[in-house]
């Protein structure tokens, strides 16, 4: 069947061109710059990322639509556009990685980084189980390796560790749930997953199932109570590879689990409150709503910014979820902008952070003191960052929140019946200003210690935080610039 | 012309954010220039428009998905409250001479939140005003906690939380009138003809109206107002009480009452004599002045007082929109306007030219020190303030209270009896803070202040010159104003509201 | 009539005086000079005006109209008829007086004349006005520079004196206020002319009640309680007994030239509202409450007149003086509204009559009295006990003298101004109202003896050794009391100086009330 492979080959051309810069950038590193220093190792491994990027990036502009092996592989507009947004983001946390002093082995980082995200962007355009389960180890054991990228910190490793027994557990049920969805209707594909699902009712494997599924893709984007690898994870992890995870990760994840359930598994999701039927719809819900209370509220405690940031990072899962809850193609656009839009306001949170753990060596609030004296650009940037989280306009944070939550209230057709779970949200925004605050009080107000030095960050670094800063205000300010590309059918 | 009071004060604090940190005076000086311009833009419309009629600013399509546009209007009363913004960021910058800590910064953060309340009262589509509302709470924080003075952390905190609570709840109301209405737009016309069923408007009503009121200082939700004013350096004070508040007022006028007309007719029983949400609101309101009022009165810390004053004056404007009837809505409107001056005023004095010069804010303290030999033209600013603000007639309170009252007597008879108790409360506790503060009692030892007391300067006396006579001007001419406010509440987007008692 | 607006600008020529005396430094000399320029300079106009006046028209003369917020019915309009215009004159040398007996104030003195001078501004305002709106202005605005006159430049007890003079006054005003809001509410106007129209037509009364009786009160019960909270506004100002116990404290701490001012025209304008403000809106309810009312001013004149012999302070005893001689105003007031029968139009013209000549006399004899007293306080450091005082007729015979005329004239001694007017009252009193009358003869009597006890005690007796210290008269004093002194004669003998003006508003008064 040789024809047969053109088609695949034609439309995982963008992989296929992301994995060979991997190979190009781990060949290079290896063969001519064992010698070089390290800042100048990653340096040019960034480079050849972005051009190969951006190489894919052309070609998935060209590519066509449509979806080969009965589901296999798919391709959408708003496919292209998510993958589009992967090789983007996984391209500015390489180059953040620049000046993050945590490893020499450029190469081999960046290589894990870009196979997690040629795994991504499998996870985003598949339609059958397996194969998203296969893109998902992929995406997940690249994860766990850069988590514990940092061979010096002991942190580093414990983290990895962590990250990668949680994370096989819960692939574990993952997988469980996957084949108990095959057991129940003989396929793999989720198309036709979702006819055979359609008349079975309240059958109680296919309820284990769906739970297993929530769980397994709960655990990915840090739902509470699957959250608890979070806190520990970012905080060990070394920055660049915990921005990866922070950010670029959390968007795939979202999508695919968007589309698992609304094209495996569409005629479970049950209305959620109104009749209290069964559904994944409900277990979401409950996710969600755990994952807002709980992440917001334990956030308040935090001392260690990196802690707070994950904290902050499951009530963000929670909002995202209630996109889920609410499947409309509305709620799906927010969810993806709301996705993106975080993943770069995570992006950019991590680099200043990263900026002042290399001065002064911790990332607890203390160390944030008087940052504005210290470091005006890298202030203004966290204040962006943390502000647009908040949901202050007309930061793309505020935009993202307003528009999801608006699709939320529109589902079910015009009867406002997730209302509570809104109140809940909204009333959570509120909550996350206080802890954001006390961070932007540390960086504004309160004046630098006598033994905080002078802070030079470097230039690469500025660059991007401020890049990232006006990306965040611009997507914010004029959303149609972004909401263009996003379009769902 | 007039978005260009946004889009300047947004251009001017980029520009004094950029500033170097030791460039004081040029920071002063473009700070005044550039709230002196917006005035000005703010004036020349109001000249323009002076049959208080809607005119259209800029209309353009924002997000398209959603129907929300950038779409920036005025009516009279937008005027209005766009010229008080003016007239009271230039005396905040003129009474906010002497900072010096980081006097770029400081001046950056006030222009943009005056930015943002021109972008407040010039919005008219309600995703718009909500933008501009919430951007009001982040330089608030900033202000007091960089600036401020007693439990500055505490009070900005409490500040902004209050203040995102209240939006939180504006913003729940605001996303469900979306979908209500059916997602066609958020222009505040859009948004009016939703259609929405009875017992949505019940719901929706009061939360938004109180998400609003808030920021009004509605009591039981108004013990952020004393905190934070007292907390607050001079100019955000006067900010603050002057203005700020009234951009929650304005939000329950605008939106809440707009969008929600029904949620203000009876609900078919009776709870405790009240009958709807208007009779709720309207109680609320008289407690409040009289609460404040009285709290005023046994405060030892003269800023506190001014700050339970405007927690009692603005109940005032909130007993004056749920009147219903075309008196007492203009006398709010009016209230928020002479509100907006006399609070300025009054912070200012107690803030800039007594507590800035004495360190101390203790009424008994400053009594011995028989301020008014000292400091004889803040003794005479703090009389005329006072004067204004306990309703002595020839100032604008005067005025707006009398009209607030009338149209309380017609809406709700026993409360306007109470709201005179007020009145006579309100005489009281200014009395009772003019005298302790500036006349030594009969009697007793004066005391020299620890160093000598710096003489009024010149932007102090431009300050409190505009401010003072502007009240006198309303107070004497109000027509100037009711003007535009009255044909501004007869636009048909008050229809509904008209169709209730309107007289 | 003018095309001028020469009532706007007679009002606004004192505050201007006020600005003016303010920015001239801090000295003194330069301070009083100028403000009294001005007050002289407001007298000539008035005396102008009195000139130009047309005693033959009973309207309103020198009439302006300016709409001003129509949502409140408020309209600036202001006008004189006999009345205000006497009220003017009054107030135009009630103000020189005030000044001439503060020319030894030091201390901040540009301050204190400026407030004296405003308060000029707000007594022109307060009798020109003719709608409640700018009316109550003035009236609320004047109680401003009087308490910080009191405040700042007054006795031991200045502090609680001041304040209750504010408060009691304040309290009368609320009242006041809430009355007009209750006729705004039904006439929609707050014109006086227009509710003194509707009351008399009958319609105003109706229409307030009909605006208030949702509530659980009889129909003639909401007109008198209206009624009544105007009443006490003005009660307080007058005072009436029992409102009055904020006055003998107030002049007696306040400095001698703002108790000049006190007594010589503020309590006019509270003599004033009755008769312009309350007795046309309120005509009924103050004849249905005739014999409560006449009680009030006969315990005026009898109580006040007895609390004056009481006394042992010179300024306390013509404080009460002053009451007592108010008292007859409203006496011949009250008797003459409800007046019935054959000849009451006769009776109730003279009573009226006298009681505008009462006023403008009573201003400038309590007037000269306090100068006097002034005199006497700056001579001997302060002290106003009767008893620090003895022989001065030897000492400072010219002092002593000119004192004594004012003295008589306040007793009411005939061919003196003093006595005209309390003539005429009980000339029209008697057969209108005979028993309140008799009673008040009482007030007479006690007048003349605390009087002439003041006269033996202060004049006469043996010299005590400050007395023996005391000066004379200066060239300047001489200067400022003699006009005072003349006008007392020329008033006394020749009464029709101001009956002639007033004249023609006495009897378009009384036509309205007699029916």
């Amino acid at each position: 069947m040789n024809w047969m492979h053109n088609p695949l080959l034609t439309m995982a051309m963008p992989e296929a061109v992301v994995t060979a810069t991997a190979l190009v950038i781990l060949a290079v590193d290896v063969m001519g710059l064992r010698g070089a220093g390290r800042r100048a190792r990653f340096a040019v491994a960034a480079t050849i990322a972005t051009v190969g990027a951006a190489a894919a990036g052309v070609v998935l502009h060209h590519g066509g639509m449509g979806c080969v092996l009965g589901g296999v592989l798919t391709a959408t507009p708003l496919i292209h556009f998510v993958q589009a947004a992967i090789l983007a983001l996984t391209a500015v946390a390489l180059w953040s990685a620049v000046d993050t002093p945590f490893t020499e082995n450029a190469g081999e980082f960046a290589l894990m980084t870009l196979l997690a995200a040629v795994g991504m962007m499998f996870l985003v355009a598949t339609a059958d189980v397996l194969v998203l389960f296969v893109a998902l180890e992929l995406v997940s054991l690249s994860l766990y390796l850069l988590a514990g990228f940092d061979k010096r910190s002991a942190r580093s490793a414990e983290a990895g560790l962590k990250y990668f027994l949680f994370g096989g557990m819960s692939a574990g049920f993952l997988l469980f749930g996957f084949s108990l969805l095959y057991g129940l209707a003989n396929t793999t594909r989720m198309t036709a997953l979702a006819t055979a699902v359609a008349g079975m009712g309240a059958n109680p494997l296919l309820l284990v199932a769906m739970v297993m599924v929530v769980i397994g893709f709960g655990f990915k984007v840090a739902a509470a109570p699957l959250h608890f690898w979070a806190p520990d994870v970012y905080e060990g992890a070394p920055l660049p590879s915990a921005a990866v995870i922070a950010s670029v990760s959390k968007v795939a994840s979202f999508v695919a689990f968007y589309r698992v359930l609304t094209l495996a598994l569409p005629a479970a999701s049950g209305e959620a409150w109104r009749h209290g039927a069964p559904g994944w719809a409900v277990a979401v819900a409950a996710v969600a709503a755990l994952s807002m209370l709980w992440g917001n509220l334990v956030a308040i405690a935090q001392t260690s910014v990196r802690r707070l940031l994950a904290y902050s990072a499951v009530g963000h899962a929670g909002y995202m979820l209630l996109g889920i809850v609410a499947h409309t193609n509305q709620s799906l656009q927010a969810l993806v902008y709301y996705a993106v839009t975080y993943a770069v306001t995570t992006l950019g949170a991590f680099a200043v952070v990263a900026a002042v753990e290399q001065q002064t060596g911790g990332d607890t609030l203390a160390d944030f003191e008087g940052l504005s004296r210290r470091s005006p650009v890298m202030a203004a940037g966290m204040m962006v960052f943390l502000l647009s989280l908040a949901g202050i306009p007309p930061l793309a944070g505020f935009f993202g929140k307003f528009y999801l939550f608006t699709a939320v209230l529109a589902m079910p057709e015009r009867s406002l019946g997730l209302i509570w779970l809104v109140v809940l949200a909204v009333a959570m925004s509120a909550v996350s200003l206080y802890y954001y605050l006390q961070v932007l009080k540390r960086v504004y107000v309160v004046e630098p210690a006598a033994s905080a030095g002078e802070m030079t960050v470097p230039l690469l670094r500025r660059v991007l935080v401020s890049v990232l800063a006006l990306a965040v205000v611009a997507l914010g300010a004029a959303p149609n610039v972004l909401l263009r590309f996003i379009v769902v059918q | 012309m007039l978005a260009g009071t946004i889009y300047i004060s947004m251009l001017g604090a980029l520009v004094l954010a950029l500033m170097p940190r030791s460039a004081r005076n040029a920071a002063r000086w473009v700070a005044l220039l550039t709230a002196a311009a917006g005035l000005a833009m703010a004036l020349a419309s109001f000249a323009a428009h002076r049959d208080g009629a809607l005119f259209t600013i800029t209309r353009v399509p924002w997000v398209p998905q959603m129907g929300i546009e950038y779409y920036l209007a005025a009516d009279g009363i937008s005027l209005c409250l766009a010229v008080l913004t003016g007239i009271v960021a230039v005396a905040g910058i003129l009474f906010s001479w002497d900072v010096e800590l980081r006097t770029n910064q400081f001046f950056a953060f006030y222009l943009l939140l005056i930015g943002a309340v021109y972008g407040v009262f010039l919005s008219r589509d309600v995703f718009l005003l909500f933008v501009f509302y919430e951007i009001v709470i982040i330089p608030k924080y900033f202000l007091i906690a960089l600036w401020g003075s007693t439990r500055k952390t505490y009070g900005a905190m409490k500040l902004a939380i209050y203040s995102f609570v209240g939006s939180a709840m504006v913003l729940v109301g605001l996303m469900a009138a979306w979908v209500r209405s059916g997602g066609h737009g958020t222009s505040l016309e859009a948004l009016a003809a939703g259609g929405y069923p009875h017992h949505f408007q019940m719901v929706a009503f009061p939360l938004v109206f109180v998400g609003f009121a808030i920021l009004a200082g509605l009591w039981p939700l108004h013990t952020w107002a004393p905190t934070g004013h007292v907390a607050a350096p001079t100019a955000a004070s006067m900010l603050l009480a002057g203005v700020v508040m009234k951009l929650g007022a304005y939000g329950c006028l605008r939106v809440a009452m707009t969008l929600f007309p029904e949620g203000m007719g009876p609900w078919g029983h009776t709870v405790l004599g009240m009958a709807s949400w208007r009779d709720v609101l309207a109680v609320l309101a008289v407690v409040g002045i009289v609460y404040g009022a009285m709290v005023a009165m046994v405060q030892r810390d003269f800023k506190f007082v001014i700050g339970y004053s405007s927690v009692s004056h603005m109940g005032f404007i909130l007993l004056g929109l749920m009147t219903l009837n075309q008196v007492g809505m203009s006398g709010a409107v009016l209230q928020m306007f002479s509100h907006g001056l006399l609070a300025g005023l009054m912070f200012a004095v107690v803030g800039r030219m007594v507590y800035a010069r004495t360190h101390t804010r203790d009424l008994t303290e400053l009594n011995r020190m028989d301020l008014h030999r000292l400091l004889p033209f803040a003794a005479f600013a703090f009389v005329v303030a006072g004067m204004g603000s306990m309703g002595m007639p020839g100032f604008s309170g005067f005025v707006a209270e009398l009209m607030i009252v009338i149209g309380a007597w017609r809406a709700f008879p026993v409360l306007a009896m109470i709201t005179g108790v007020g009145v006579v409360v309100g005489v009281a506790y200014i009395w009772r803070a003019m005298q302790r503060a500036f006349f030594i009692e009969p009697g007793v030892e004066a005391q020299a202040p620890h160093e000598p007391l710096g003489a009024i300067t010149l932007p102090e006396k431009l300050g409190t010159l505009l401010l003072a006579g502007t009240s006198v001007v309303v107070g004497l001419y109000p027509q100037v104003l009711l003007n535009l406010i009255v044909p501004a509440l007869n636009a048909p987007i008050f229809e509904p509201l008209r169709r209730g008692v309107w007289q | 009539m003018t095309t001028m607006p020469m009532l706007s600008l007679l009002t606004l020529l004192p505050a201007v005086g006020a600005a003016v005396v303010m920015l001239c430094g801090e000295r003194a000399s330069v301070a009083r000079r100028v403000a009294l320029g001005f007050s002289l300079l407001a007298l000539g106009v008035v005396l102008v005006l009195w000139s130009r006046f047309d005693p033959s028209v009973a309207a309103m003369q020198f009439e302006e109209r300016r709409a001003w917020v129509a949502l409140l019915g408020a309209e600036y309009r202001v006008g004189v008829d006999g009345m205000g215009l006497l009220m003017l004159l009054l107030s135009a040398v009630v103000t020189p007086l005030a000044m001439a007996a503060s020319w030894k104030v030091k201390e901040r003195a540009p301050l204190y004349f400026a407030l004296m001078l405003l308060v000029e501004s707000c007594l022109f305002g307060a009798f020109t006005a003719l709608n409640f709106f700018h009316w109550f202005i003035f009236w609320e605005i004047g109680l401003v520079p009087a308490y910080f006159l009191i405040r700042l430049w007054g006795g031991a007890r200045r502090a609680p004196a001041a304040m209750q003079f504010l408060v009691y006054t304040m309290v009368g005003s609320v009242g006041l206020l809430l009355a007009f809001l209750a006729l705004f509410q039904a006439a929609h106007t707050f014109d006086f002319t227009a509710l003194a129209a509707m009351a008399h037509s009958g319609q105003l009364m109706p229409a307030v009640t009909a605006k208030l009786a949702t509530h659980r009160f009889m129909p003639h019960h909401v007109a008198m309680l209206v009624f009544a909270a105007a009443f006490l506004g003005f009660a307080v100002k007058v005072p009436l007994v029992p409102f009055h116990t904020w006055l003998p404290d107030a002049y007696a701490e306040a400095p001698t030239g703002t108790t000049i001012l006190l007594t010589g025209a503020m309590s006019k304008m509270g003599v004033y509202g009755f008769l312009r403000v309350l007795a046309p809106i309120f005509g009924a309810q103050m004849v249905r409450a005739r014999t409560p009312l006449l009680w009030l001013a006969v315990a005026t004149i009898v109580l006040a007149g007895f609390a004056a012999l009481a006394q042992k302070d010179l300024k306390r005893i013509f404080a009460y003086s002053s009451v007592n001689h108010l008292g007859y105003c409203m006496l011949g007031l009250f008797a003459a509204l409800g007046a019935t029968g054959a000849g009451a139009a006769n009776e109730s013209a003279a009573a009226m009559s006298g009681v505008l000549l009462q006023m403008f006399n009573h201003g400038l004899t309590a007037a000269t009295v306090f100068l006097c007293i002034g005199y006497l306080e700056s001579r001997i450091g302060g002290l106003r006990g009767l008893d620090d005082f003895g022989g001065l007729r030897k000492t400072a015979p010219v002092l002593a003298g000119l004192m004594g005329i004012a003295l008589f004239s306040s007793l009411g001694l005939p061919g003196l101004n003093g006595f005209v007017g309390e003539f005429l009252i009980f000339k029209g009193v008697f057969p209108l109202a005979g028993w309140a009358a008799s009673v008040s003869v009482l007030g007479l009597l006690v007048t003349a003896v605390f009087i002439l006890g003041v006269i033996q005690k202060v004049f006469a007796g043996p010299v005590t050794a400050r007395v023996a210290a005391m000066a004379d008269l200066s060239v300047r004093e001489r200067v400022a009391i003699a006009p005072a002194i003349a006008l007392m004669f020329v008033l006394g003998l020749c009464p029709q100086l101001i009956l002639g003006t007033v004249n023609t508003t006495v009897l378009q008064m009384v036509q309205g009330w007699v029916r």
